[in-house]
């Protein structure tokens, strides 16, 4: 028996939290995470590896097999958390869909394209091998593999890694998905080839108005693609907002952290400051705000960044911050500090 | 793959003349080395009493006083072209390829090795199946069911296949199932396939399982492991993301990527097992090629020997260009390369 | 899901009854011995099968199964040197004289068999003359001739193609050159033996032999059709003289035999053919084969040796097993030869020093003990008709006098003891731990040995029996062991104490003994017709052989034999020192 609220946005997390049970103690890898997606929109998380973006995807696509997970994942109006097993693994690969970072360990050696893309589209449609197949070529026309109907037949590792993440992705389209979760899509490709395939994600979607999710560590990926932007820190929302005014402006010291940390190539004066310190445990996070311990303005809070955890709060009509610093000191520091070093 | 199979019985024919040279070094260099004269070596063919001419003549007969490399010519003239042999009332011809006469029993060695090839076949097969079969699925029940009871008294009971010997393990059965409860064949039972398929079957029952065991148990824990190590991998995550059924994404993705190293081992396994169970033969007494082996060798029966020589490395090679070939099948990569 | 829980339930009941199979064991074990389904006769008692009959009976039919832990060097009677093969062999094939089946010493008489009586020697027992009895029949129904039996003994020269064989026909015919049937076709050649009529036989010897009877009960004297005869094939197809003729044979692996309708019980003093059927498993597990022996699924253990050790302590703990075991003489003498080339022990005063001191007891526990066999006095075990036991070195218990081993290293001129070796054949284990006893009770005296284990396949051959060999790496001590090809002083003396025997180029049954006042005593004991006086002469080679010191007696070994509840008409007989095989009769039909 499923829960259904057809009133709600597309995909809706609420205060989703991803608990793993470890000998040591509890990991809270997502603790308190919502956020919403429309179709035909693209929101990118982004955080350092451990901050939980991509534990919160896996717990969309319901992939966790030991976690604790509680809070609400509505996707098209069905509640996925608490959800009969069964029932999610029919939307998987169906409604909702996902690409990996590494393609050639994501892709299966012993299979060849073809074959891994008609399991996928077999699985959810009663069609002949046949018609699969060529829809199969199909895809992989699409997504721009050169002479489809002969590479069909190949294996992964006879593909460049870049035709290997396209033939990621037309697996992943097989299904006409309307949720398509990219987990760095880009990361381990060359960097001319990233480009090619974010603009082949742009183009996809458009074309199927799906929605997309983009985690992704790299603030830049996100500026090319993304609508929106949540920025992630051990496990909770640290800001959350319009691309160009997160861009723009900037809320939470560590996001600023992560812009000076992006390189750039435009060859401006900017040099690469990276944050100090290391992200927090999350066995034991830190009392009051979890990234105080990093936070070079922590003695501005008074203290409550020791002490007191910072709620989400709107600074602007689509964008909200987790952080103790008041809006003046913010203006401040944007306006003072930010700009040297990005 | 004309020149690759060329290559393969090149290397094959090779590998046979270095056994079988190595198998006439050790049976005549090292009794010389300790100084026995052919004499010394032929007496162990004839009866407690023999005088010295008779000895004499036994070493003629068997042609210990040739030069080694007339009789490892003869040795290789009757497998290419055949041999005789004087049985007293008669001159018997043995075609090529002929393995020679038993120093002992005075028959020929490749008829022998023939009619007890069966049962080896029958011995090895069966039990194959039946540890592949179930070395597989309690080693990837046991993986998905990490640190579980089952996990554990399965790691517990295969620890103990692999450590329990066969005569240990087999004389054990055979008291329990085929005395006491009398539900199995008493050892010494074979009937020949063709002959009546279910008694063949009652008859290799308890050797089949005995063997098995020994051998699931290795591919229990082989299994385990590698299934451990494969469902941790990125592709079992896109198997699943596709929501594939767990069963499909387990046996399809997971069981098919760590069934590699299963199959080489299998394939080697087998290959050495047709040679010559050799305990489970002696164990169960069944008239296979391994128990013609220990017999060979404790009487020192060189032809016999030899036979069992050529034969066992024939089937390890043949296992070994399976085992390749089954890579090339299994596994695309390794075809490319 | 499902499907996986049912997968699992199914690999969980197969390890669940491997795991239950091995803690089950030994309880299930141990109560298989009781089934098997005895008669109703009277209560098995132990060693009833020593010196009489166990369940004695004569109820004919049924199935004999019997199993063999190696394989017969060969069922040809030509060539073959297994005890238990002879003891066989009389199944299917009838000597011109044979042992009575009788339990005891009375089983090593010779009676006749295919002749009518034993045999009849001119004056200086040269030539020795048997008459068949008439109208005795091969399998096919043709009747036996003199000829058949000549034929036989002729083939059984030709070593080339019979090389297992026992030689004696080769060593005592007057063969005049002749080299057998395959050599030479013209049976006439062979005059050693004449066959002035279809039933008469004359032997012509090369000396005196008076116990020629013990040859012509030799296997080679059972009848061979020549038409039949395909020589190194002959084994597959043997033609039966006896009560039971080949049904199918797989060499190697089994065979069966029924009843051969041509024989004639009236004509036959000796076998009693009780059972309809044999068969015979060969190149069976050993261990396997004394479980079956106790489950009831196999009647005899053909070897005749006893049960294995493993299954020994269970006989002797239980008490229903016991009741069925007979603990008898097996001909084998368990010894050590004093080699007398070997300084020091080329002084007879070193030799007695060994004998002194050695603790026999620990040799028989080598052995293992009194289940094992007896202690030793002498050579020569009382299971031979006509032998006496005596004892020229007593110590209180057999332990050693350790004493008087000092004084006779004195009159030695070794007061302080002295090293020598003693060798033994690797693979044997008792060997091992008598050479080991040894070793333990000698240093007693002061006399140290080093252990050196040979391949038993070429002990006699290369090391132990091989006189240079000996000397030059100071053999001065082996173990080894004997037993007679037949029950009397020259089955068993001959070959081990006759320094005429020794070999300079090795393969020697006769260690190193040598004795040269006996040489002229064996010869007196060949030409002694008279049987009481011969059995003294050889009594009197052993004696001098101990007051020599040349041997060390460990045991007269016994075996362990089980005789399943079904199995009838059981005895030991003195000829084997195992179950006569032409008396059983089983009670499963």
């Amino acid at each position: 028996m499923s829960i259904r609220d057809e009133s709600r946005p597309f995909l809706d997390v609420r205060d989703l939290k991803v608990h793993f049970a470890t000998d040591d103690g509890v990991v809270k890898a997502v603790d308190g995470l919502s956020f919403s997606l429309e179709r035909g929109q693209r929101l990118g998380i982004v955080g350092e590896s451990g901050s939980g973006k991509s534990v919160s995807s896996m717990a969309i696509m319901g992939l966790h097999r030991r976690a604790q997970i509680t809070g609400e994942i509505w996707l098209g109006g069905e509640q996925l958390v608490g959800a009969d097993p069964e029932q999610v693994r029919r939307l998987r690969g169906r409604r909702m869909a996902m690409i990996f970072q590494d393609p050639l360990s994501a892709l299966h050696p012993f299979y060849t394209v073809g074959q891994q893309i008609v399991e996928a589209y077999r699985l959810h449609h009663d069609v002949s091998k046949k018609v699969a197949r060529k829809h199969a070529v199909d895809l992989l026309g699409r997504v721009g593999i050169p002479q489809p109907s002969s590479r069909v037949d190949d294996h992964p590792h006879n593909f460049s890694g870049g035709m290997r993440q396209r033939a990621m992705i037309a697996m992943a389209l097989a299904n006409d998905p309307d949720l398509l979760i990219a987990d760095e899509p880009t990361t381990a490709l060359d960097v001319t080839v990233q480009a090619q395939i974010l603009d082949l994600i742009l183009d996809l979607q458009a074309e199927f108005d799906s929605a997309v999710l983009l985690i992704t560590h790299d603030l830049g990926v996100v500026a090319e693609v993304a609508d929106d932007v949540l920025v992630m820190y051990a496990g909770r929302a640290v800001e959350h907002g319009p691309t160009s005014e997160l861009f723009a402006a900037p809320a939470h010291p560590y996001t600023w952290g992560l812009l000076g940390s992006v390189p750039r190539f435009d060859g401006g004066t900017g040099r690469l400051v990276p944050i100090p310190g290391n992200p927090p445990s999350l066995l034991n996070p830190p009392p009051g705000c979890p990234f105080h311990p990093r936070c070079r303005y922590r003695e501005l809070t008074g203290g409550r960044a020791e002490t007191e955890r910072p709620q989400l709060r709107a600074i602007g009509p689509a964008h909200s911050v987790a952080c103790h610093l008041d809006d003046a000191q913010r203006r401040r520091i944007v306006s003072e500090e930010v700009p040297t070093w990005l | 793959m004309l020149a690759y199979v060329a290559r393969r019985i090149v290397a094959a024919v090779v590998l046979l003349g270095i056994v079988t040279v190595a198998t006439f070094a050790v049976f005549f260099l090292v009794p010389r080395l300790a100084g026995a004269t052919p004499q010394d070596l032929a007496a162990r063919y004839v009866g407690r009493a023999a005088g010295e001419a008779q000895i004499q003549a036994a070493a003629e007969r068997l042609g210990f006083t040739d030069p080694l490399y007339v009789q490892y010519g003869r040795f290789v003239k009757g497998l290419v072209a055949g041999a005789e042999y004087d049985t007293g009332a008669s001159v018997e011809q043995c075609p090529a390829p002929c393995l020679g006469y038993s120093f002992i029993t005075q028959n020929p060695v490749l008829p022998d090795l023939l009619d007890r090839l069966p049962v080896t076949l029958s011995l090895a097969l069966g039990a194959a199946v039946l540890w592949l079969v179930s070395g597989v699925a309690i080693g990837v029940l046991s993986a998905l069911r990490r640190g579980s009871a089952f996990d554990r008294a399965a790691m517990g009971v295969a620890l103990a296949g692999v450590s329990l010997p066969i005569f240990f393990t087999g004389l054990l059965t055979l008291s329990i199932f085929s005395y006491g409860l009398g539900i199995t064949a008493p050892g010494g039972s074979f009937t020949r396939l063709d002959e009546n398929p279910l008694l063949w079957a009652y008859d290799l029952l308890l050797p089949w399982i005995t063997l098995a065991f020994l051998y699931s148990a290795a591919y229990a824990r082989l299994t385990r492991a590698g299934m451990l190590d494969t469902m941790g991998e990125d592709f079992i995550r896109t198997a699943r993301a596709k929501g594939l059924p767990e069963r499909t994404v387990v046996v399809r993705h997971g069981l098919r990527a760590a069934l590699t190293p299963i199959l080489t081992l299998f394939g080697l396994d087998l290959g050495l097992l047709l040679g010559g169970a050799i305990l489970t033969e002696s164990t169960f007494s069944l008239p296979g090629i391994g128990k013609y082996s220990v017999d060979a060798v404790v009487q020192n029966d060189l032809p016999k020997v030899l036979g069992v020589v050529l034969i066992g490395s024939m089937f390890i090679i043949l296992a070994n260009l399976v085992v390749d070939v089954l890579y090339a099948v299994v596994d695309p990569r390794v075809r490319a390369g | 899901m499902r499907r996986t829980r049912r997968l699992a339930a199914v690999a969980l009941g197969a390890v669940a009854a491997m795991a239950l199979g091995a803690c089950g064991g030994p309880s299930t074990g141990g109560s298989g011995g009781g089934t098997g389904g005895g008669g109703d006769t009277a209560k098995a008692e132990a060693n009833a099968g020593i010196g009489g009959i166990a369940n004695p009976s004569d109820a004919k039919g049924g199935t004999l199964r019997m199993a063999n832990s190696s394989d017969w060097d060969s069922l040809d009677p030509a060539d073959t040197y297994y005890a238990y093969a002879w003891n066989f062999a009389r199944l299917y094939g009838r000597s011109l004289v044979g042992f009575k089946a009788a339990p005891g010493k009375e089983g090593a008489e010779l009676v006749p068999d295919l002749a009518e009586s034993l045999g009849t020697p001119n004056a200086d027992a040269t030539q020795w003359t048997y008459r068949l009895k008439p109208g005795i029949k091969f399998e096919d129904g043709s009747v036996i001739t003199s000829r058949d039996v000549k034929y036989a003994i002729a083939r059984s020269l030709d070593k080339d193609t019979f090389p297992n064989g026992p030689t004696y026909f080769n060593d005592y015919l007057d063969l005049q050159g002749y080299e057998g049937p395959y050599k030479n076709p013209n049976l006439d050649a062979f005059t050693a033996v004449e066959t002035p009529d279809d039933r008469t036989l004359v032997f012509k010897l090369r000396t005196a032999f008076a116990g020629f009877d013990y040859l012509a009960g030799l296997i080679n004297t059972i009848p061979v059709p020549q038409a039949a005869d395909t020589g190194a094939r002959y084994k597959e197809k043997v033609v039966s003289s006896g009560p039971y003729k080949f049904e199918t044979n797989e060499l190697g692996k089994r065979f069966t035999m029924v009843r051969n309708p041509n024989w004639d019980a009236s004509t036959d003093p000796i076998r009693k053919a009780l059972p309809d059927r044999i068969e015979v498993a060969v190149n069976a597990n050993a261990d396997d084969v004394d479980n079956r022996l106790f489950s009831g699924d196999l009647d005899v253990a053909i070897e005749g040796t006893g049960v294995q050790p493993a299954a020994q302590g269970r006989v002797l703990a239980d008490q229903a097993l016991k009741a069925n075991s007979d603990n008898g003489l097996a001909g084998f003498t368990w010894f050590t030869v004093l080699d007398d080339s070997v300084a020091p022990l080329d002084n007879v005063h070193c030799r007695r020093a060994v004998l002194l001191a050695a603790d026999r007891t620990g040799y028989q526990r080598a052995y293992g003990g009194a289940t094992g066999g007896d202690l030793a006095t002498n050579l020569m075990g009382t299971n031979i008709p006509g032998a006496q036991q005596f004892d020229l070195y007593p110590s209180s218990g057999g332990t050693g006098d350790v004493a008087k081993a000092k004084d006779e290293l004195n009159q030695c001129g070794q007061p302080n003891g002295f090293t020598t070796s003693i060798s033994f054949r690797a693979e044997r284990p008792k060997e091992k731990a008598a050479a080991e006893a040894l070793q333990q009770s000698l240093a007693r005296a002061g006399i140290q040995l080093e252990i050196k284990p040979f391949p038993a396949g070429d002990y006699a051959k290369l090391y132990a029996g091989k006189p240079d060999y000996s000397v030059a790496n100071k053999l001065g001590l082996k173990v080894y062991g004997w037993q007679a090809d037949w029950p009397d002083g020259f089955g068993f003396l001959a070959q081990v104490v006759d320094r005429r025997v020794i070999k300079a180029g090795g393969g020697n049954t006769n260690l190193g003994i040598r004795i040269p006042e006996l040489d002229a005593r064996i010869d007196q004991a060949l030409g002694e017709t008279d049987k009481a006086k011969r059995d003294a002469i050889w009594t009197g080679i052993d004696r001098t052989v101990m007051e020599n010191a040349s041997v060390l007696p460990g045991v007269w070994a016994k075996g362990l034999l089980y005789r399943p509840p079904n199995l009838t008409n059981v005895f030991v007989t003195g000829a084997w020192g195992m179950y006569e095989y032409t008396a059983l009769g089983t009670t499963r039909r």
